[in-house]
């Protein structure tokens, strides 16, 4: 199939970036759509021009190193799909489509389709974690964890911390992945002691790297690729709420 | 040179207990005055860069992923062994010790499998307390499976994602020590050179992949957890980044490389479809226990499977091995997929496929019992090839999966360079010529969280260190030799684009370094490779700057170094006149066409020096001695 591409192209964060078209004109359909860009890239080196920096590294869909805006939607148009794992034939001969880097305020550009989303480890370090120095530990079976509690939490914990969800988001929020983060821990057991405080310093530092609040739009929970519930974004909440006051 | 394992003796039961004891300690005041380099953030050394911060120690920790969470640890599916024994089904840390030393073939230590099979125990407790979400029954107690043909449930997991829960764990622990400024993290930083002074790894050169800025980072001890090699093949199962980079340069400053050639292929991957193909993707080998693999009887027969009569198949597996049928061990079923396909058996456009097939599975259990063992690998194998194995068979191959070596590491997983420490898929040590299932998962944590945190402060409380800074002329020579690599790549301005040699390298390793070798396969590529590579460095064609982000110029480091372990594993292939585990050598089989193993001649581990990019490097051999676990045939018929 032929295709059109306009892709993002910004040399470094301090230049301005400029869309510029490509013509594909023999994509194969079983192509991913990380294979289709190393197609492209290949036919500019040939050419002598420099290829398109994207990120990528499993190409299995868990690592969540890759994504792109594309035609306006996060990782494309598949639903519950990495970019690695989206595969061409689900375009059309003749699609033209439009790849943009993650846009928001606390993802810089680096260069092309590439963005630092380092303030996702640094709203790690304020609190997703349990104090647990190694060595410490009881029985594995010396806590016993309900099935229930242990299924929710883990589907909380499939969070690939990709960064669709602040991409798509008006507001450039991080609740999805703050909250995912805040809900694996705090249905399981282990999470309970240091709950308050993980809400409370997960939230404040997602506000200090600039992210938005969330408004409860939900376009967060349509693009993620492990399909995180807005769910997560509640017990977000009540755990902030709960905590500011116990503060007082 | 004397290679000197340090292995305990006596008592295999109590000599991790007894070393430790004799392990001088670093007071808890004087920690804080010794800097630790940690080289690659998966498993191991997520781990070893928390517990060693934990513990006081002043940590610097670098990874090439834009985060310390994404290395390809992650990607582990099937789970981590234990010897917990919750099941009450006759496992100990005896039997795992017992099942790793046989499954490896024969060629890994006992004291080092021994320990490892000890500490798998605490692993389970560490990560349940770190809020990793293991399977529970419905009662809240830890769920075990079966796995990889083990005859106890001793597999802990996570639905698919065992490995990305384990490694959260450990990247949370991780963060939390940069939270609170015990670990200063560098993450888009690649070393590209380890700094020796005075015979001690004292430090590491990074090229910071945003900037391009090449820095030193001095310290007292350097450990590497930097993973395997699988990407010298090209295809792989391993994500793209992954390279043998920081530990070869780190063997070109002296470190021993123990069994380059020991290399598992894992069965159920979903085969190459066309030349762009860029990596392989594995499906967990769970799907044996019920889909049945055939082609066939016929060569040539490109019908649709489903209008090739009973008659006209050959279920292969079950054929030969009545006993364990579909579930023999990876080496196994993997070499049983390549013969029939070089038979001309082989099914789908290339050939180069067998199909799995869950025909009979579904009607003897129904189409909903499938969906709930299986519903997840089945919608990713629709995701990748667009066919609908409900309806139709799966096809597989056999793809490049894990590295059994490394480099070279004695009991306290120091190499042959005093300082630098090895940890994880990186080192050569615990698994042999073979790897178990879910047991990757259980050696990298180990090493991190719970050996090299104790081994390490021996080292630093018995070693006096002088000042150093960066002036030394040591630092600045290797300093000097990184920005001569890059200056290099970046003015050969050739023709071809790094990928496209990269490919071919994969195509000729994969062909005679791969899943059967020869002598002759092997003197080819021997032959082969050294003109490859100064094609390379002739004719390669990097863009761009060296000065901001590129990652072509990243990929052509990488890929240099691969030509050069390229010819050491074929040379370390042709060396091993035998056939072990992963490592199977055509002319060495038994009449059954089983690996022919030669515990005369062969049962030691083979550690290389580097002697210069083109001579021949020297190979210096670690006698290996079984006391415990008998070396014996294996046999899965």
């Amino acid at each position: 199939m032929r295709l059109t591409l306009h892709i993002w192209r910004q040399r470094n964060a301090r230049e301005q970036g400029k869309m510029v078209r490509y013509e594909l004109p023999d994509v194969n359909e079983h192509m991913s759509f990380l294979e289709m860009l190393d197609v492209l890239n290949e036919s500019l080196i040939a050419k002598g021009e420099e290829p398109v920096a994207f990120d990528h590294d499993c190409r299995e869909g868990i690592c969540g190193m890759c994504g792109c805006m594309v035609n306006g939607v996060a990782h494309g148009p598949l639903p519950g799909t990495t970019l690695c794992q989206l595969h061409m034939r689900h375009f059309k001969d003749g699609d033209e489509l439009y790849l943009e880097p993650w846009r928001a305020k606390a993802f810089p550009v680096v260069k092309d389709l590439v963005v630092d989303r380092t303030a996702f480890d640094r709203i790690i370090a304020a609190g997703g974690f349990i104090s647990v120095s190694t060595g410490s530990a009881p029985d594995g079976n010396a806590v016993l964890v309900a099935k229930e509690d242990a299924e929710r939490s883990m589907d909380a914990a499939a969070c690939i911390g990709c960064g669709a969800c602040v991409a798509m988001c008006p507001n450039a929020a991080a609740a999805l992945f703050t909250g995912a983060k805040i809900a694996h821990l705090g249905l399981l057991p282990q999470g309970q002691p240091e709950r308050m405080q993980r809400a409370e310093a997960m939230v404040a530092q997602a506000a200090a790297e600039g992210f938005g609040y969330c408004t409860n739009l939900g376009e967060c929970e349509a693009v993620c690729p492990k399909e995180i519930k807005l769910e997560v974004i509640a017990r977000m909440n009540r755990d902030f709420l709960s905590a500011s006051w116990r503060g007082r | 040179m004397e290679l000197n394992g340090k292995c305990p003796t006596g008592p295999i039961e109590t000599r991790w207990e007894r070393h430790r004891f004799n392990l001088k300690l670093v007071n808890p005041a004087n920690k804080r005055k010794y800097t630790i380099i940690v080289v690659g953030t998966g498993l191991a050394g997520g781990a070893a860069a928390a517990s060693l911060a934990e513990l006081g120690y002043q940590v610097k920790c670098f990874c090439y992923q834009d985060s310390p969470r994404r290395a390809h640890s992650i990607a582990a599916q099937g789970g981590i062994n234990a010897a917990k024994n919750y099941h009450n089904d006759g496992d100990s840390i005896y039997r795992l010790f017992y099942d790793t030393v046989k499954g490896g073939d024969f060629r890994a230590r006992e004291s080092n499998v021994y320990r490892l099979a000890q500490i798998s125990v605490n692993i389970i407790d560490q990560c349940v307390a770190q809020g990793v979400p293991f399977a529970r029954e419905y009662s809240g107690y830890l769920d075990n499976r079966s796995f990889g043909g083990a005859q106890v449930s001793r597999t802990f997991y996570a639905r698919g994602q065992t490995g990305q829960q384990l490694l959260l764990g450990a990247y949370q622990a991780l963060e939390r020590q940069i939270g609170v400024g015990q670990v200063e993290m560098h993450d888009r930083c690649e070393m590209l050179d380890l700094i020796v002074i005075d015979g001690r790894a004292r430090g590491i050169v990074t090229r910071d992949l945003r900037t391009g800025k090449i820095e030193s980072h001095l310290g007292d001890a350097v450990a590497l957890g930097t993973g395997g090699y699988g990407n010298v093949f090209y295809l792989s199962t391993n994500a793209k980044g992954c390279n043998t980079t920081a530990i070869w340069r780190a063997h070109k400053r002296g470190a021993l490389f123990g069994n380059p050639c020991f290399t598992q292929i894992h069965p159920t991957c979903i085969p190459v479809s066309g030349e762009y193909q860029s990596k392989l993707t594995l499906m967990s080998e769970s799907l044996r226990n019920d889909g049945r693999v055939w082609v066939p009887l016929k060569s040539g027969d490109k019908r649709d499977p489903s209008q090739i009569p009973e008659a006209e198949r050959d279920y292969f597996l079950e054929r030969k091995y009545p006993s364990f049928g579909n579930l023999v061990p990876r080496d196994v079923a993997s070499r049983n997929a390549k013969s029939v396909c070089d038979e001309g058996r082989g099914v789908g456009e290339t050939g180069l496929a067998v199909f799995l097939d869950f025909r009979d599975a579904i009607q003897r259990l129904g189409a909903g019992v499938i969906k709930e063992r299986y519903g997840n690998l089945f919608d990713m194998y629709e995701r990748i090839t667009g066919e609908d194995p409900y309806k139709s068979p799966m096809r597989i191959y056999p793809a490049i999966h894990y590295t059994m070596g490394g480099l070279w590491v004695d009991y306290n997983l120091m190499s042959t360079i005093p300082g630098l420490y090895v940890i994880g898929e990186a080192n050569f040590s615990d698994h042999g010529a073979n790897r178990l299932g879910a047991s990757a998962l259980m050696q990298g944590l180990a090493d991190g969280y719970f050996v090299l945190p104790n081994t390490i402060g021996d080292y630093l409380a018995s070693t006096k260190f002088d000042k150093l800074d960066a002036s030394h002329s040591a630092v600045k020579d290797a300093e000097a030799n990184v920005a001569a690599i890059t200056k290099r790549l970046l003015e050969t301005k050739g023709t071809r684009s790094v990928d496209s040699f990269h490919r071919e390298l994969g195509r000729i390793m994969w062909e005679y370094c791969g899943m059967a070798r020869n002598a002759e396969g092997l003197k080819h590529a021997l032959g082969k490779i050294p003109e490859m590579r100064e094609q390379y460095w002739r004719d390669v064609r990097v863009l761009g700057a060296g000065d901001e982000l590129n990652q072509s110029l990243e990929k052509a480091g990488r890929v240099a170094d691969f030509f050069e372990l390229a010819e050491l594993m074929c040379l370390d292939a042709l060396e091993r006149n035998e056939s072990c585990g992963g490592h199977f050598r055509e002319e060495y089989q038994t009449p059954e066409g089983e690996a022919a193993r030669d515990d005369e001649r062969y049962s030691y581990v083979a550690a290389w020096e580097f002697k210069g990019v083109g001579n021949a490097p020297a190979l210096h051999k670690e006698p290996l001695t079984f006391e415990y676990v008998h070396p014996a045939q294996r046999s899965y018929k």
